[in-house]
């Protein structure tokens, strides 16, 4: 069959560049100071992806690809401040950038980062032409971006088709580094599955045990997979579905959803909605008096979520998140990230811009280790799990799904009275280690695929 | 969720949904049916009208004065475009004006984000209309109840303006014949200039009454544009009951179908559009040969 022979005589060609670049890769980690590592491997290895032509000049690109427009804009935004402070810091090579990735100097490998922003409206079509625009045009080293799931299992493919690294944004789906993973494609933020596993515990004990819940839920994996996780674990604790009310991205009147929830007959209310969605969602629910009779919680916090709603509504309520800027009082690297936030954008930062932050800071700390900037070796990098020290606390990616193992934080809304500073919206209740709390990478069936 | 509480708290809500609609609906029906143009920037002009209002509001803390400062901003707003740009393309085909219009929202669109951000703004309902009411079957936000009052007000003052004016009388006749009244010594692209105002006044006051319900952000429009779009074909383009009509269509189905599967309620709206334009092309209440 004509498939069978083409597969077979791929296979050749496959196998003698692993050959090559394992050789290669060995002799350049092994032998030669790390200036004479490039030439040497691109003489030895055919070209892949935007490698070698991405980064023989004096500085590499990388291409940013976020919604600036849309529901999903606002932590768009922030995630393009935490990019703009990363690399700033990193071509600086100041201390904090140091702190997490200890070997870099200026820049990556000795070369200058320079990036370009696109927005893609949250939508996976756009998202994907960005992605080829940086990759043809600017021979982007590296591509990063999402605020949606759908956008960033969309930016995943692209990025293994073009064999080049791709740092996932914002998701919460299981897929993203489940069964929609890829060699190319790295994490920083948890499954939708690990926030669940997280938060209701905490929930159980102190909302109590066999509540009837209404699941406010967005129309797309990320929420399919975060609502079945809720219902999942609340199981355990003899929590039983009221109803689960889906509706399309960029909803901007929840009425007729939020009756069907009043006549639920729920005690709590796990609003999985995002973005814009969320904040809508949740005053409506205010306004249609749900919130006086249910209990918010809310499994994948947004950003600026409390800003936006008041604390007013916040109070009392769980959330799951990635990061709060008050970690600081514990971490010293969290403190150095806030007060350069600060000092640079006037607010504290969210845990959008936060986990800019650390994927960039990740990234070059895969390259310094990988002394190259051919892709498998800096996909090998990051796979050999090496421990890195983060605003977070200790954290490391895992090779067989390219997921970071990462705490989850839980925290609750303040009272408006308990507050020190206007930014002081929750109380962090418990910091989840991710060892032990995360699922194992073949539980949705990741298969990470080729390297070349 | 099928029971009778339920069903009754939803045939309501689709009513006030269906307000709104059809009041946005009808500014983009009263210029279209006029002046022949569609306005794709009616969409913008609705979110102009949030922010204009929201502006005010903070300096004021008054209601009435931010309803007031976003209507008024867009009609001054409308009868700058219709004067500056529009009037340029009467004589121009019909995929000139979409273009023209599509870009000045999208002009609109970008400089709100440029000045006021991505982060939504928002403002309380006025004191009268703070909090719930209990209507027996159900509870329900007093501000969204007030809503179906003062648009149905906004909605008899059009009606007024368009029926029972002598403006009104001439913007009729203008539209079936506007050479006829410009030959009798009535400035034709003068009303044409009034009704642009008029109509995008409709978006600007929907916008800010809008507000306390859904918090505000750039691009708002967009949705409610295309929603407003299928009230208009529902209803029939270019009517002005027609567009209540569809309004109020839209809003029924929209809550009605959440209540069996809320995964649907769009898919459902644009099914009925489908069908209307399969049986009644002109639309429900449209006119033959004026769409």
């Amino acid at each position: 069959m004509a498939i069978g022979k083409f597969g077979a005589r791929d296979a050749g060609p496959v196998s003698r560049r692993t050959l090559l670049r394992a050789g290669a890769g060995l002799a350049g980690g092994a032998l030669l100071p790390s200036g004479l590592i490039l030439p040497a491997l691109a003489e030895d290895q055919p070209a892949l992806g935007t490698w070698p032509d991405g980064s023989s000049g004096s500085s590499v690109f990388v291409g940013i690809s976020v919604p600036r427009t849309g529901t999903y804009a606002a932590a768009g935004e922030d995630l393009i401040k935490g990019y703009e402070l990363a690399i700033e810091h990193l071509n600086a090579g100041s201390e904090i950038m140091t702190k997490i990735s200890p070997n870099i100097k200026k820049g990556v490998l000795g070369k200058e980062v320079k990036y370009g922003i696109a927005d893609s409206e949250a939508k996976p079509n756009t998202a994907v032409q960005n992605l080829t625009k940086f990759i043809s045009d600017n021979k982007a080293i590296m591509v990063t971006g999402s605020v949606s799931s759908a956008e960033a299992v969309a930016d995943n493919k692209t990025a293994d088709r073009e064999k080049v690294i791709y740092l996932v944004g914002i998701s919460g789906s299981n897929d993203t580094t489940g069964k929609d993973c890829v060699r190319y494609s790295f994490r920083e933020c948890f499954y939708g599955q690990t926030a669940a596993k997280a938060i209701m515990p905490v929930l159980i004990k102190n909302l109590g045990k066999n509540k009837k819940v209404a699941y406010l839920t967005p129309d797309y994996t990320y929420g399919h997979t975060v609502q079945k996780s809720m219902e999942e674990f609340g199981n355990e604790g003899g929590w039983t579905k009221a109803t689960d009310q889906v509706s399309p991205l960029g909803t901007t009147d929840f009425s007729s959803y939020l009756l069907n929830v009043a006549n639920s007959g729920a005690d709590v209310v796990v609003n999985i909605n995002f973005g814009r969605d969320a904040v809508l969602s949740i005053k409506q629910a205010k306004q249609f008096g749900i919130l006086d009779k249910m209990t918010l919680v809310v499994p994948y916090n947004t950003p600026f979520l409390a800003k936006e709603v008041g604390a007013d509504t916040m109070q009392g309520v769980f959330a799951a998140t990635d990061y709060w800027w008050t970690l600081e009082d514990t971490n010293p690297i969290a403190k150095m990230f806030n007060d350069a936030f600060r000092a640079k954008y006037q607010y504290s930062p969210e845990w959008s811009a936060n986990l800019a932050y650390a994927q960039i800071a990740m990234w070059a700390d895969a390259l310094e280790r990988a002394k190259s900037f051919y892709p498998p070796d800096v996909i090998k990098a990051y796979e050999a799990g090496a421990k890195v020290q983060s605003t977070v606390g200790e954290v490391f990616f895992r090779g067989a799904d390219h997921q970071l193992v990462r705490p989850v934080v839980i925290e609750r809304g303040k009272k408006p009275a308990d507050m020190k500073t206007p930014e002081d919206f929750y109380d962090i209740v418990e910091v989840v280690p991710g060892e032990g709390l995360m699922q194992s990478p073949t539980e949705f069936g990741c298969k990470l695929g080729s390297y070349t | 969720m099928l029971s009778l509480p339920n069903f009754a708290a939803q045939a309501f809500n689709g009513l006030v949904l269906g307000a709104l609609l059809a009041l946005i609906a009808s500014g983009l029906t009263i210029i279209y049916g006029t002046l022949g143009v569609l306005n794709l920037a009616h969409g913008a002009m609705f979110m102009v009208g949030g922010y204009a209002g929201v502006v005010a509001y903070q300096y004021t803390g008054s209601y009435l004065v931010a309803v007031a400062a976003g209507s008024l901003f867009v009609m001054a707003l409308g009868l700058l475009m219709e004067r500056v740009v529009i009037r340029h393309f009467y004589d121009r085909p019909p995929e000139d004006q979409i273009l023209v219009t599509f870009g000045l929202g999208i002009v609109y669109v970008e400089l709100v984000r440029l000045t006021f951000g991505s982060l939504s703004q928002s403002m309380p309902p006025p004191s009268w209309a703070a909090g719930i009411t209990s209507l027996g079957f159900m509870i329900y936000p007093t501000y969204r109840l007030a809503v179906v009052g003062i648009v149905a007000v906004a909605l008899l003052a059009l009606y007024l303006v368009l029926y029972r004016s002598r403006l009104g009388m001439i913007v009729r006749a203008g539209i079936e014949d506007a050479v006829m009244v410009d030959s009798l010594g009535i400035d034709v692209y003068r009303v044409f200039m009034i009704v642009f105002g008029i109509g995008a006044m409709a978006a600007g006051f929907a916008g800010i009454v809008n507000v306390p319900i859904a918090p505000i952000t750039p691009d708002v429009g967009e949705s409610i544009l295309v929603e407003t779009f299928v009230v208009v074909v529902i209803g029939g383009v270019g009517s002005f009951p027609g567009a209540v009509l569809g309004g109020l269509i839209a809003g029924e189905i929209l809550s009605l179908t959440s209540m069996v599967d809320p995964a649907y309620s769009q898919v459902m709206l644009f099914l009925v559009m489908t069908f209307v334009l399969v049986v009644r092309p002109r639309g429900l209440l449209g006119e033959q040969g004026r769409a």
